[in-house]
């Protein structure tokens, strides 16, 4: 049996047992299924996106509010009711409440992830409060009290009146969302959200608007909770904002932590196991206590607390371990069709892929760049090298898109890149690797090297989750187990990269830029770490591109390594340029042996053999 | 609305601005040193000013239990840590586990003070210490966690705190006496005694901590802490000290904005949450890092709050959360490339 069919053995049995289960359990399952579909988005923005929201009640609530007005109010039942026949109705306030949430919450968005991370979440108690606030206080919703007479819905002509005939629907909703959001995530698309969370500079330089991302993982969040919210009016029958305010918003985090917020799954055991203790806690405290509030937040408190020291994952996880014993793992299906991926024409050999002009960066007083000016050609090595401290890796946000030169001007390719992003870079064909290893440690080999890819396909969010990018997604996974196994990591290729030693996950590294099919390529300090049969291979892997029509800079520390494979080399100190020329030529400049030795002999550095 | 209303208006606004302008600080100091956003900041102001009015009944505030426990726990916690070959500082340990709750008990259940002042004072002895046995429990197992997971941290802490809360202090709100009862008359405005004892303390406390910040030693090394984790650890700064003394100087801030606030309006075990979200939308004007413009930020939300309660009353709340979205807008408009978060 796999995950597979347990999963289906689940759903079979929920459904067969639905009709002889009692009432009270068929509406907390109801229940259960509303709020695992508000928490599965949150799993999509925290354990996946790397965000958070503690609102996501007030989208629940603009999603009720929203059917709630449209089916009651006298106005907008007679602004439709010529056209829109009453059965239609929910369905036309399933729209509006959608079309409501995607505007404020693109806005709301659109606003806060350009700010680092933690602006979201404070942004969204204030938007949650505020809501809360507004409802309670607008008279059209009926302030305090709420709206009553909400319609039940209504499918084909049958009445989904009770939670017994609207459960089902509820259910089918939920699997669907779930099974949407797997695809979403087994996708390119789902390989750049996942790369949200790891640090937004690395997904900047595959070519992911992680901008545009962000917002986007946030607003598909946002419609799951308004999606919750319409099936909550029709449920409930009655709306009012208590349900809605911002104690609500936490406690559906709660259940996406506690689960595992970086599992589907998780969502659904977090709100099981949330809403059955809160059911019973909610006899059990003010008994013990001997008075009468919301304790459950105590314990649901000290729950996530313990959750978040212990087992940072959730819970999921823990059960899925122990369920993996009795479990075969999935089998593997090929992909039948392989669709076409983008691909560049490399410029000739000898013509001028990257250039600093007289670049200057300043900190303050502090001046990390000097009119530092250096070009890096197709077909050659170059190396930069200087002592630490000397403005290297200063240099290097400014020619990779980090960050703006103070004066001068980078030019990729011939065009000014100043105010450009990272992914710019990218998009003309500029791949890089990072001083210290920025891989996504526990997806495969294979995903991470994939994710450098992700510029050569175009297939979105809606064909992902629909299964229709699978012959782009068959190419791109092909060209990523070709870069791997092109740099002798085809061993490792389905093993989490973290379990690689650190050299090796810089050769990852560089499969991953190599995946994107760049003209130029950064590599910062590729042969640390690696053992001397590894740099030899490396070597030769280098010399093969350079012969392929690659640029390729290379900031080092190795000497050796830089000695015997660079065509030309610049030197830095103290930001400024102290000499540039082949590896002869720089290792009998006087000021280069000052720098490196500190004072100057006679003797040029000496090369190991 | 004539000049007197407005002028009364704008005076309630400075009181208010001076409590959030607390608050802000607050949590920009712990937040630029330990990276926590501190969101239950706001329930030790209810914590405080609740604690006050138990006193001034003549009741055993419960918070002292809290303390104890909490005091226990992480006595119970440091010696396991301490067992397992972990470095404890018992010197400081002692001082929050110890010598605070001892001193707190001999004032509520020895001494039984029974003037506003010395009230007050048993009020700050019991809160303070809450700050770092918090910092103790919930945040350090975690020092290392993103922002992120620190801030999920908070509001599971809140929860609990608002939980407490209610069962300490009953859900019926409770106001204190004031400590001046005096009022003058200024250019016509009538202006209570209360006011400008909020005003006056809210100063006398910033500049105590400007003072801390710019001449102690101790200062020192929490600014060098919150401008560069590790370089002060590697400077030796233990990021226990500086986790502890900026938990400890913020619940300071909590329980002394509690005292002020608890005669000018009744408070209720979960008011704090409130007040505490306010000072925050004033830091977020200082982008969580700059103490002057956090202070301007809580004026500016004192006297938002004060003149939409005048206009649109119903809707203060509303207004007040509603300025972070043009302030964000703002700030995300001078942000350009984009930068790893720790």
């Amino acid at each position: 049996m796999t995950r597979r069919h347990l999963t289906l053995l689940c759903i079979a049995a929920l459904a067969l047992s639905w009709p002889w289960l009692p009432e009270f359990t068929v509406t907390l399952f109801s229940y259960i299924a509303l709020y695992s579909l508000v928490a599965a988005g949150l799993v999509m923005l925290t354990g996946v996106g790397g965000m958070t929201s503690f609102g996501q009640a007030a989208f629940v609530a603009v999603g009720a509010y929203a059917t709630a007005w449209i089916c009651t109010s006298p106005t907008a039942t007679a602004a439709l009711g010529g056209i829109v026949p009453a059965a239609l109705l929910p369905w036309v306030g399933l729209v509006f409440g959608l079309l409501l949430t995607f505007v404020v919450a693109w806005s709301l968005g659109a606003i806060t992830l350009k700010l680092s991370g933690h602006y979201l979440p404070l942004c969204t108690i204030a938007w949650g409060l505020s809501l809360y606030f507004l409802f309670g206080n607008l008279e059209f919703l009926g302030g305090q009290t709420g709206i009553t007479g909400v319609p039940a819905l209504t499918v084909f002509g049958v009445s989904l009146a009770s939670p017994r005939a609207l459960g089902p629907l509820i259910w089918a909703v939920l699997l669907l969302a779930l099974w949407a959001l797997h695809n979403l995530l087994d996708s390119r698309e789902g390989r750049a959200v996942r790369a949200l969370k790891s640090g937004r500079v690395m997904a900047e330089s595959m070519g992911v608007d992680t901008a545009r991302y962000r917002v986007k993982v946030f607003v598909l969040a946002a419609l799951l909770a308004a999606v919750s919210g319409w099936l909550y009016a029709h449920l409930q029958r009655f709306v009012n904002p208590t349900p809605f305010n911002i104690n609500i918003g936490i406690e559906y985090l709660f259940m996406a932590v506690v689960g595992g917020s970086g599992h589907l799954w998780g969502a659904v055991l977090g709100a099981t196991l949330i809403t059955l203790v809160k059911e019973q806690l909610q006899d059990l405290l003010p008994k013990l206590l001997g008075a009468s509030g919301n304790f459950e937040v105590i314990v649901f408190g000290l729950l996530m607390l313990f959750v978040l020291q212990r087992f940072a994952e959730g819970l999921w996880p823990t059960l899925a371990r122990v369920a993996g014993r009795f479990l075969k793992p999935e089998p593997v299906r090929a992909a039948q069709a392989v669709a076409p991926l983008d691909s560049r024409t490399l410029p000739a050999a000898g013509e001028l892929l990257l250039e600093a002009d007289r670049v200057t960066k300043r900190f303050g007083g502090l001046i990390a760049n000097n009119a530092v000016a250096m070009t890096l050609k197709a077909g050659e090595v170059h190396a930069l090298i200087g002592p630490n401290g000397a403005g290297k890796s200063t240099f290097f946000n400014m020619i990779s898109g980090v960050d703006d030169p103070t004066e001068g001007e980078v030019r990729l390719l011939g065009a000014a890149m100043t105010g450009k992003p990272s992914r710019d870079f990218a998009a003309r064909g500029l791949g890089r690797t990072f001083q210290h290893v920025r891989l996504l440690g526990n997806r495969s080999v294979l995903e991470n090297v994939a994710l450098g890819a992700h510029r050569r396909g175009h297939r979105g969010w809606i064909a992902s989750m629909l299964r229709l990018d699978r012959a782009e997604e068959a190419a791109l996974l092909a060209e990523a187990r070709r870069q791997i196994e092109r740099c002798g990591l085809g061993a490792h290729a389905d093993a989490p990269a973290a379990s690689l030693a650190l050299g090796q996950q810089r050769v990852v590294e560089i499969a991953r830029a190599l995946a994107g099919q760049p003209a130029a390529l950064l590599l910062d300090e590729p042969a640390a770490g690696l053992r001397h049969l590894e740099k030899q291979a490396l070597a030769e892997l280098l010399s093969q591109l350079r012969a392929e029509g690659l640029g390729i800079l290379v900031v080092e520390h190795d000497m050796e390594f830089v000695m015997n494979l660079a065509d030309r080399i610049t030197v830095l100190e103290f930001g400024t340029v102290i000499a540039e020329g082949t590896p002869a030529q720089v290792q009998s400049n006087p000021r280069v042996l000052d720098a490196y030795l500190g004072g100057s002999d006679d003797e040029p550095i000496a090369v190991a053999a | 609305m004539d000049l007197q209303i407005a002028l009364l208006l704008g005076q309630d606004g400075i009181v208010n601005g001076a409590v959030y302008g607390l608050m802000a600080l607050a949590l920009v100091l712990v937040f630029s040193v330990t990276r926590v956003i501190f969101i239950p900041q706001g329930e030790l102001v209810a914590f405080g000013a609740l604690s006050m009015a138990a006193l001034t009944a003549g009741r055993v505030p419960a918070t002292l239990w809290l303390l104890v426990a909490l005091a226990a726990m992480t006595l119970v916690v440091e010696a396991w840590r301490w067992k397992r070959g972990a470095t404890v500082d018992w010197k400081s340990t002692l001082v929050w586990t110890v010598l605070f709750p001892a001193l707190a008990a001999g004032l509520v259940l020895g001494l039984r003070p029974t003037s506003l002042a010395l009230q007050a004072l048993t009020t700050l002895f019991l809160i303070t210490p809450l700050g770092p046995l918090l910092y103790r429990l919930a945040y350090r197992p975690l020092a290392d966690a993103t922002v992120l997971i620190l801030l999920i941290v908070s509001v599971a802490l809140h929860g609990v705190l608002v939980g407490l809360g209610l069962l300490f202090f009953g859900a019926e709100g409770s106001r204190t006496p004031a400590f001046s009862e005096a009022r003058f008359d200024i250019g016509g405005v009538p202006v209570s005694g209360q006011s400008l004892v909020v005003v006056g303390v809210a100063f006398v406390l910033v500049v105590l901590m400007f003072l801390f910040f710019e001449r102690s030693i101790v200062g020192k090394a929490l600014r060098a802490t919150a401008m560069n984790r590790v370089g002060a650890r590697l400077m030796g700064i233990p990021t226990d000290l500086s986790g502890d003394l900026s938990f400890a100087l913020s619940a300071l801030i909590g329980a002394v904005s509690g005292l002020l606030i608890a005669p000018l309006t009744t408070v209720y075990y979960d008011t704090g949450f409130l007040i505490g979200l306010k000072g925050f939308v004033a830091a977020i004007v200082g982008g969580l890092g700059s103490y002057p413009i956090a202070l301007l930020g809580a004026l500016l939300v004192g006297q938002l709050e004060a003149f939409s309660s005048f206009w649109a009353s119903a809707f203060k709340e509303v207004l007040v959360f509603t300025l972070i979205i043009p302030v964000l807008w703002w700030r995300s408009l001078r942000s350009r490339h984009v930068e790893d978060e720790e």
